[in-house]
């Protein structure tokens, strides 16, 4: 082969009777398709976080690929342990709320709701629990399912590839935070509902927020399914993906909507109902997809149910107290916004510091003792955001939990990761993941 | 002290005996208060303790849907006679005490018989009752999604023989569950397909959910003041 002056690099050329001819190199496949391909042999094994922004959080999944497929996916948790079933068992009855709040921080009202409902069970009094309590704790579990599927359709259509659904999902959530904090004084982790009733009456001004966000959010609702349901990109991400039927939702244990997606119209508001979901009109959502477009769409459907139940909670509203009447359980408090930030109102201290020493007492102990809940154990389940939460609670008669245990609908579902993500691309892997909605503060406790 | 004193071990050394009036022996303090010395009336609360190890049986009838399910778990042939143990129906939840052995069968039963059709194990979770001889107790609740019932199995184990047959050939959602049990409160779980920690890391040592594993906590100065870690805070028995 003879080199000339203008060789190229890529493309050899010599010249012949005919006149110059190039041989062009660099495409040359063969030499490597005969070869036994190295990557058909050898275990890929990817490790996908716990610090990743595509898994909610600090999941950490171990995928093994055989390019781009993957063949066996493993998941990891226990990042954010935090002892929150433990530290229960030193603090009394009415401070769990405050812990139990933290769990699934998207979901605070739920784990509230869930626990004081295990403890009026305990105590007894789930039939004193006034009806204005009972009305304003499903407003606020509706109001909170939206915010929790808006940070769903923020973070997974962010994780899809539809940045602007993060931001208009963030925004919407954040009118509902509000609506929080006008009711308890913080956006999130409220302790708001307690046992017997809730921390205090929602205002005038928390109901003007409701209902101007009930008048908003339809227009909203439209905006989403605008940007995200006829788009083709979002319909390939999420159509025929991270397949799972009743069968194997209901042997992973898998509930919420995720079920629901898969056909099954088990919502324990409809089928187990408490706090009185069985006087509201609504209708349960589900679909037949079992991916997670089905999951997209139940959880739209989700939210338009719920803006239902709220408006009807809204009519209904009574003037009432929200904390049962009995002394030796209800909180002796009425709060007020002070000088010096949110406490017992002024009348409340007059009251126990200078008229009446058996208020003072009373105050005294049920706040640093708190009161006794008889013996035994109960198990109370809600239909959560994300499924079934349910709490045992054991009591031994004392003052603070023997054991409360929340089984927690993130942590039961993340077991279907595998199931939906073996066989499938590794991009499927973030679709499904982020279909089940985990969150791993409520996770790992 | 005058000198009729007899010894008395069960008395601390320097206090008077003829002090003590055997009428209110099992009195202390300098206002003779019996129980806790409550007197802002939280006392009247009766207060009911579980007695230690003891397992009595609610008689029968048992009402709702409790009695069937008692009768066609012990009438299947797959459970032997003394599977169940006990069942204590509480507060409108019935809780069926199963022996550790047996566990997996009678699950396999309350999934698969047509009567009773558990199709969900919603939770396992483990409890701690340091009082009680079997003081490791796993609790199962499963749900009937056709029948909309649930039920409550109960498996109590020594700190010494904690083995209990894994559910998750039945129900594999129990799992994680099993392996967050065994990580918390160290019950061995015979045919878990791979029982590992899952919530703390894999070299820790002991198991945090037990009674005597302590919280932990430092104490936290505010405004001049310590505050003692919660697990060493005054506490009301």
């Amino acid at each position: 082969m003879s080199r000339t002056e203008t060789s190229d690099q890529y493309a050899d050329s010599r010249d012949t009777t005919e006149g110059r001819v190039f041989t062009v190199t660099g495409g040359d496949w063969e030499s490597i398709t005969q070869a036994v391909d190295p990557l058909s042999q050898e275990r890929l094994v990817v490790n996908m976080g716990p610090q990743h922004p595509s898994t909610h959080g600090v999941l950490r999944l171990v995928l093994e690929l055989e390019g781009e497929t993957v063949t066996e996916a493993r998941v990891v948790v226990g990042y954010l342990h935090t002892g929150i079933e433990k530290n229960l068992e030193y603090r009394n009855w009415t401070q769990g709320t405050t812990f139990v709040t933290r769990a699934d921080y998207l979901a605070p009202i739920f784990n509230e709701t869930g626990y004081c409902l295990a403890v009026e069970k305990l105590l007894g009094i789930e039939e004193q629990i006034p009806a204005r309590a009972n009305t304003i704790r499903v407003m606020m579990m509706e109001l909170n399912r939206i915010s929790s599927h808006l940070i769903w359709l923020a973070t997974t259509g962010m994780e899809l590839g539809a940045l602007t659904m993060m931001i208009f999902g963030f925004r919407e959530r954040e009118k509902i935070l509000d609506i929080f904090e006008s009711a308890s004084g913080l956006r999130m982790n409220m302790a708001y509902v307690r046992p017997g009733g809730l921390a205090q009456d929602l205002p005038e001004e928390g109901l003007v927020k409701i209902k101007q966000f009930l008048k908003d959010m339809p227009g909203h609702l439209r905006e989403y399914e605008d940007l995200l349901s006829g788009s083709p990109i979002w319909q390939e991400r999420t159509q025929g993906v991270a397949y799972l039927d009743v069968s194997g939702c209901l042997a992973l244990g898998v509930t919420g909507p995720v079920l629901r997606s898969a056909g099954l119209a088990w919502d324990l508001r409809k089928t187990m109902p408490y706090c009185g979901y069985e006087t509201y009109d609504f209708d349960v959502a589900t679909h037949n997809g079992a991916d997670v477009w089905g999951r997209y769409m139940v959880r739209l459907e989700e939210i338009r149910q719920s803006l239902r139940i709220v408006e009807q909670c809204v009519e209904r509203l009574e003037p009432g107290p929200v904390m049962v009447a009995d002394k030796k359980i209800a909180w002796p408090a009425q709060l007020a916004l002070g000088a010096d930030g949110l406490g017992n109102s002024l009348n409340h201290v007059k009251h126990i510091m200078g008229q009446s020493m058996e208020s003072l007492i009373h105050h005294f102990k049920l706040v640093t003792e708190g009161f006794r809940v008889p013996a035994g154990q109960v198990y109370t389940a809600i239909e959560a955001a994300r499924g079934e939460l349910g709490v045992h609670a054991v009591s031994e008669g004392g003052t603070r939990p023997h054991r409360v245990h929340l089984r927690e609908p993130s942590f039961i579902n993340l077991q279907a990761i595998p199931a939906m993500a073996e066989g499938a691309l590794i991009a499927d892997v973030i679709a499904g993941g982020a279909s089940l909605d985990p969150v791993m503060g409520g996770c790992d406790r | 002290m005058s000198e009729n004193i007899q010894p008395n071990e069960s008395r601390p050394p320097g206090e008077p005996a003829e002090l003590r009036d055997p009428q209110v022996a099992d009195q202390r303090g300098l206002f003779g208060v019996a129980g806790t010395g409550d007197t802002s009336g939280f006392g009247g609360l009766v207060r009911h303790t579980t007695a230690a190890s003891a397992l009595v049986s609610t008689p029968r009838p048992y009402g709702e849907y409790f009695d069937e399910v008692v009768d066609v778990l012990t009438e299947n042939d797959a459970i032997a006679e003394e599977a169940v143990k006990a069942v204590v129906i509480d507060r409108g939840e019935m809780t069926i005490h199963v022996a550790p052995d047996a566990i997996r069968e009678v699950c396999r039963v309350m999934r698969d018989d047509e009567s009773l059709r558990f199709e969900l194990c919603n939770s396992v979770s483990g409890v701690d009752y340091p009082d009680r001889a079997t003081r490791l107790h796993v609790v199962y609740h499963l749900t009937s999604m056709t029948y909309r019932r649930r039920v409550r199995l109960e498996v109590a184990v020594t700190v010494e023989d904690p083995h209990v047959d894994s559910v998750t050939s039945v129900y594999p959602t129990a799992d994680w569950q099993e392996r967050e049990t065994y990580d918390m409160f160290g019950v061995v779980f015979d045919g878990h397909p791979n029982l590992t920690r899952i919530l703390m890391p894999d070299d820790w040592s002991g198991h945090p959910q037990r009674k005597d594993y302590p919280l932990g906590g430092i104490p936290v100065e505010y405004k001049g003041a310590e505050i003692p870690p919660p697990n060493e805070r005054r506490a009301y028995k």
